[in-house]
C-alpha cells in the first residue's frame, strides 16, 4: 500500500481538523508514517478550515498536497474550491446535508452522505465530522474501524458522556461507506 | 580613635569618570553602602545602563551586567526569574529609563518584579552631550532644545515616580534628591529600604534620584545644586509615593 | 518511548524541556504562538518559569539576563518578532552567552502574512543584527528533526557559548507529525562554569559586558569571536544528500520544508526515469560549502527552490564558484510550491541541461545519506532517537 493523501475541508468548527487528527493518530499507532497539516490563521476563525493528512509506509515527503487523492467536504465553498483539484481516479465524499450541489467529476468516485442527519440520529449533530470520517474508512478501508473507535474514546476521555454519540456517528458513517463500496462494484 | 568614614566594600576602590559636581558618585556610594549594610553584596547582580553610568559595572564591587539602552529592567527580569535567590538592581538614567526604556520599566513594575530600580533623573542626556531628555524642565535649554523646552511642541516633563506609582501591583516607589546633605541622608534611607524590601521578597522597588549635571547645565556644582532645588524639586515632589503596606487587594476577576 | 503525534510548535517546547531548559521568555505571534501556550502550561509542572514579555525586544533582553546568570533559556518568535530581537541577540553574541532562539518564519516583508515562508534566511545566516557576529542556524524539515535540532541547539550553544537559532517555516510549527523524544524527563541544568553572574561569593566580581571603548581590545574581542566561528565552521556542518548515490543529471538544492516537497517531486520524476538528486543543508550556518560543491560537480545543472525570492541561492553560488549553471525559482507571501509545481521547475532545468529520461529505465529513488560531524556526541542527537537518561 502506498500513499494516501486526504484533504478534509469545511467551516471552522465543523471538526474536520479533529477528524484528520483521529485518522493520523490511528495510523501512527499502527506504525505508519503520517502528517497532519492544517490551514491556519484567519481562516480558522469563522471561515473555511481544512487539513491535509498523509498516510504512508515510508517517510512522508511533502505534507503539502495541491491535488489530493481523497477529498472530504462539509460545505459548498469547500466543494467549489477543492473538487477540481482532486486527482483523477480519486475519491470525493460530500456532506449532502449541507451541500446542495453535486461534485462534477466523472473521473472520480463521489459519495454523498447526509452527515448532519445521520449524526443527529446518532445523538449529536456535532458529530457530523465523524460520520464523514466513518464513510471514508468504511469505503476505503485505509485503516481498521476499531483503531479509530479507540482514538475517539481517547479523544473524548475527559468528556466521556459524548463518547457513545460520537462512536455511533462514526459507525453510521462507516456503514454508509461500506454500502457505497458494495454498490460501486 | 573612632572611625567615622570608611570606604564601602561594595564599591571598587578607583576613581570614577564622572564630572566634578555630578551626583552620580554620591548615588553609587549610597547604593553600595545599602547593599553592604544589608549583607547582600555576595548575591547582588547590578545592571548598568547606557548613558553616563554606562561604566557603573567598573565601580560596583559585585557581579555586573551591561544592558542595552533602556532594557535593564528586562535583563533584570530574566535574571531574577531565573535565579530568585539573587538581588538584582538596575541603575538607569532618564534617557535610558524614561525614554527608550519606558516600556520595559512599566512592565517590569507591573509584573511586580522583585528588583530594585535606581533611576537617576538629571533632566538632560549627559553622555551624548546635553540633549533634551523626557525629564528636561519646561524652558530648559539643551543642545536639541536650543530655544528652551517648548511644552506645546514636546509636552511636559515625565514624572516617572508618579507614573509607576499608579500601577495596581504592589510596589515601593519614592523620589529623593541629592542637592544637600540632609536630602542625601534621606536618599540613603529610602534606597536601603528598597533593597530591604527586595531582600524580603516583598515587591518591586523604584527610587527616583534627582541629580545634578553641572557640565550640561552650564553651571558650577554649587549653582547646580541650587538649580535642582529651585527648579526641579517643585516640579518633581520628593517623598514616598507608594508603599507595599498600603496595598489592598482588589477583588476583580474573570474566571 | 512511544511516538506521540504533536504539533511542531508544541514539540519544540517539549524538546527544550527534555534538553533541560525550563526557562522561557517570549511573546505570542502567529504562527509560533503554540510554543508559549504550551510552555506556559508545562513549565510550572517541571519547576520552571514562563514569562510573557511585553515585546520581543524585552524578550531578547530577558534571555540575555537569564543566560547571564547561568540558566539554560529559550525564546521563540516569528519573523517580525525576530527583527525586534536583533538587539538582544547582538549583545548575547558579543558577550558569548548560550541561548536558543526559534524562528517559525512567516511571509514578509513588513507585517507580511501569517502563512509559511523562508524569507528570513539571509537575516538568520548573514545579518541578524548590528556588528560582526554570527548565529549558528539549523533548519529542520520535519517535526522530529525540529525536536532533534532544538536539543542539538542547546548542546552547540553551550559547547561554543554562542546563540543558536532554529529556523522553520509556518508549516513546521503548525503541522502534526509523530515524534519521539530522545531524552526522557527533564535534562540536567546548565553548568555555568566560570562565567555566570551568580554572586561574587568568595571570588572576584564578574562583568558581562559588550562595551569596549579601547579599539585594541574591541578588535581582540572580534578576533576571538571569529576564531570561535572558524571552529564552528570546521566542526559543525550538517547536511543531507537524497538520491545522490547514483548518477544524477540535476541537483536540486532546498532547505527546510521546501526540501521535503522536492523529495516527493524527485521520487515521482524517478518513477518516470529522470535522474535528480537533492542537497539539503541542515546547518544553514555553517553552510556545508564543500559538500555542496562536490554534489554540484556531479550534476549537469543545479536548481535552487526556495520559499523566498532567492536567498540561499547566494550560498549555492558561492559553493559552486561559477562551475555550474544555477536555476532559481522562488515563491513567497505564503504561497508554497506544490510537488507538481516543483516537478515542473525540475523538468525545466533538466531540459536546459539537455538531460532526458535515463536509458537504464526507471531509477530507484530514496537512497539517502546524512552528513554530520564525526564526533560521537553530535551523532547521538542527529541520528534517529537514541535514548538518553536524565533526571
Amino acid at each position: 500500500m502506498a500513499l494516501h493523501e486526504i484533504l478534509m475541508a469545511g467551516f471552522g468548527g465543523q471538526g474536520m481538523l479533529l477528524s484528520g487528527k483521529l485518522l493520523a493518530y490511528a495510523a501512527m499507532t499502527q506504525g505508519r508514517e503520517v502528517s497532519w497539516l492544517p490551514s491556519y490563521g484567519p481562516e480558522m476563525r469563522g471561515g473555511t478550515a481544512n487539513v491535509t493528512v498523509c498516510l504512508s509506509d515510508k517517510p512522508v515527503g511533502s505534507p503539502y498536497i495541491s491535488s489530493p487523492r481523497i477529498l472530504l467536504v462539509m460545505n459548498q465553498p469547500s466543494l467549489e474550491r477543492f473538487v477540481p483539484k482532486v486527482r483523477s481516479g480519486g475519491l470525493i465524499i460530500v456532506n449532502s446535508s449541507l451541500v446542495p450541489i453535486k461534485a462534477d467529476r466523472d473521473d472520480c468516485t463521489v459519495i454523498y452522505v447526509a452527515a448532519n442527519d445521520l449524526a443527529r440520529t446518532a445523538g449529536t449533530v456535532r458529530a457530523a465530522n465523524l460520520v464523514m470520517l466513518g464513510t471514508l474508512v468504511g469505503f476505503s478501508k485505509i485503516i481498521d474501524r476499531e483503531t479509530i473507535i479507540k482514538m475517539i474514546k481517547k479523544e473524548f476521555k475527559a468528556k466521556a458522556k459524548f463518547i457513545p454519540a460520537n462512536v455511533a456517528a462514526f459507525k453510521s458513517g462507516y456503514q454508509e461507506g461500506t454500502r457505497a463500496r458494495g454498490g460501486s462494484r | 580613635m573612632k572611625k567615622i568614614f570608611a570606604s564601602t566594600e561594595a564599591l571598587v576602590d578607583r576613581p570614577t569618570h564622572y564630572c566634578p559636581g555630578c551626583t552620580h558618585g554620591v548615588i553609587h556610594r549610597i547604593v553600595a553602602e545599602s547593599i553592604e549594610e544589608l549583607g547582600l553584596r555576595e548575591r547582588t547582580v547590578g545592571i548598568a545602563p547606557v548613558g553616563c553610568a554606562v561604566l557603573a559595572y567598573e565601580y560596583f564591587n559585585c557581579d555586573m551586567f551591561e544592558a542595552s539602552h533602556g532594557r535593564a529592567p528586562a535583563v533584570a527580569t530574566g535574571a531574577k526569574r531565573s535565579r530568585p535567590d539573587l538581588i538584582l538592581f538596575t541603575y538607569q538614567g532618564d534617557g535610558d529609563l524614561a525614554s527608550i526604556g519606558m516600556g520595559e520599566i512599566i512592565h517590569a513594575a507591573n509584573r511586580g518584579e522583585k528588583i530594585t530600580v535606581i533611576f537617576v533623573n538629571n533632566a538632560v542626556y549627559g553622555m551624548t552631550g546635553g540633549q533634551m531628555a523626557p525629564t528636561t524642565m519646561p524652558g530648559q535649554y539643551t543642545t536639541t532644545s536650543p530655544y528652551g523646552r517648548d511644552v506645546k511642541d514636546v509636552g511636559y516633563p515625565v514624572r516617572m515616580a508618579e507614573i509607576v506609582a499608579t500601577l495596581t501591583t504592589p510596589g515601593f516607589v519614592a523620589r529623593v534628591s541629592l542637592h544637600n546633605p540632609k536630602e542625601t541622608i534621606r536618599a540613603k534611607e529610602i534606597i536601603k529600604r528598597a533593597f530591604a524590601y527586595q531582600a524580603a521578597g516583598t515587591c518591586f522597588t523604584f527610587v527616583e534620584c534627582l541629580s545634578t549635571c553641572p557640565t550640561n547645565w552650564g553651571l558650577s556644582p554649587r549653582e547646580a545644586e541650587k538649580w535642582l532645588e529651585e527648579k526641579m524639586v517643585p516640579y518633581y515632589p520628593l517623598g514616598v509615593k507608594k508603599r507595599p503596606e498600603d496595598f489592598q487587594e482588589e477583588q476583580h476577576g474573570a474566571s | 518511548m512511544a511516538k506521540v503525534l504533536m504539533k511542531g510548535n508544541e514539540a519544540i517546547g517539549e524538546a527544550a524541556i527534555r534538553a533541560g531548559c525550563v526557562h522561557f521568555f517570549g511573546y505570542p505571534i502567529t504562527p509560533q504562538s503554540e510554543v508559549p501556550e504550551y510552555l506556559s502550561k508545562r513549565l510550572p509542572e517541571v519547576g520552571g518559569k514562563y514569562v510573557q514579555a511585553e515585546s520581543e525586544v524585552a524578550a531578547s533582553n530577558m534571555i540575555y539576563g537569564s543566560a547571564g546568570v547561568g540558566i539554560r533559556v529559550l525564546t521563540t518568535s516569528s519573523s517580525p518578532g525576530i527583527s525586534l530581537m536583533a538587539e538582544g541577540l547582538s549583545y548575547i553574541a558579543a558577550c558569548s552567552l548560550p541561548v536558543v532562539v526559534v524562528n517559525i518564519m512567516r511571509a514578509g516583508p513588513g507585517l507580511g502574512g501569517i502563512l509559511p515562508a523562508q524569507g528570513d534566511y539571509l537575516q538568520a545566516v548573514k545579518g541578524t543584527g548590528h556588528g560582526d557576529f554570527q548565529l549558528v542556524v539549523l533548519a529542520p524539515a520535519s517535526v522530529q528533526e525540529a525536536v532533534n535540532l532544538v536539543i542539538l541547539a542547546f548542546e552547540l550553544a553551550e559547547k561554543y557559548l554562542t546563540p543558536v537559532m532554529v529556523i522553520g517555516d509556518g508549516m513546521i510549527g503548525q503541522m502534526m507529525e509523530p515524534v519521539e523524544f530522545p531524552i526522557e524527563g527533564v535534562g540536567p541544568p546548565l553548568d555555568p562554569g566560570d562565567w555566570a553572574l551568580n554572586g561574587a561569593r568568595g571570588r572576584d566580581k564578574r562583568i558581562i559586558n559588550s562595551l569596549h571603548l579601547d579599539p585594541e581590545y574591541c578588535n581582540k574581542i572580534n578576533m576571538d569571536l571569529k576564531a570561535k566561528y572558524d571552529r564552528i565552521k570546521k566542526n559543525e556542518q550538517r547536511w543531507e544528500l537524497y538520491n545522490c548515490e547514483k548518477p544524477y543529471d540535476l541537483l536540486v538544492c532546498a532547505f527546510g520544508m521546501m526540501s521535503r516537497i522536492c523529495k516527493t517531486a524527485i521520487d515521482e520524476l524517478a518513477q518516470a526515469g529522470y535522474r535528480v538528486g537533492l542537497f539539503r543543508p541542515i546547518s544553514v550556518w555553517p553552510f556545508p560549502y564543500a559538500t555542496c560543491k562536490q554534489a554540484m560537480q556531479k550534476a549537469k545543472r543545479v536548481l535552487v527552490l526556495e520559499m523566498n525570492m532567492g536567498q540561499m541561492v547566494e550560498d549555492i553560488q558561492l559553493a559552486g564558484q561559477g562551475t555550474r549553471e544555477i536555476d532559481f525559482f522562488g515563491t513567497a507571501g505564503g504561497k508554497v510550491f506544490s510537488p507538481d509545481e516543483s516537478k515542473e521547475k525540475m523538468l525545466y532545468s533538466l531540459k536546459q541541461a539537455g538531460a532526458g529520461k535515463s536509458r537504464a529505465g526507471v531509477s530507484q529513488p530514496s537512497s539517502k545519506s546524512e552528513g554530520k560531524p564525526k564526533k560521537k556526541k553530535a551523532a547521538k542527537t542527529a541520528g534517529p532517537a537514541k535514548k538518553r537518561k536524565a533526571r
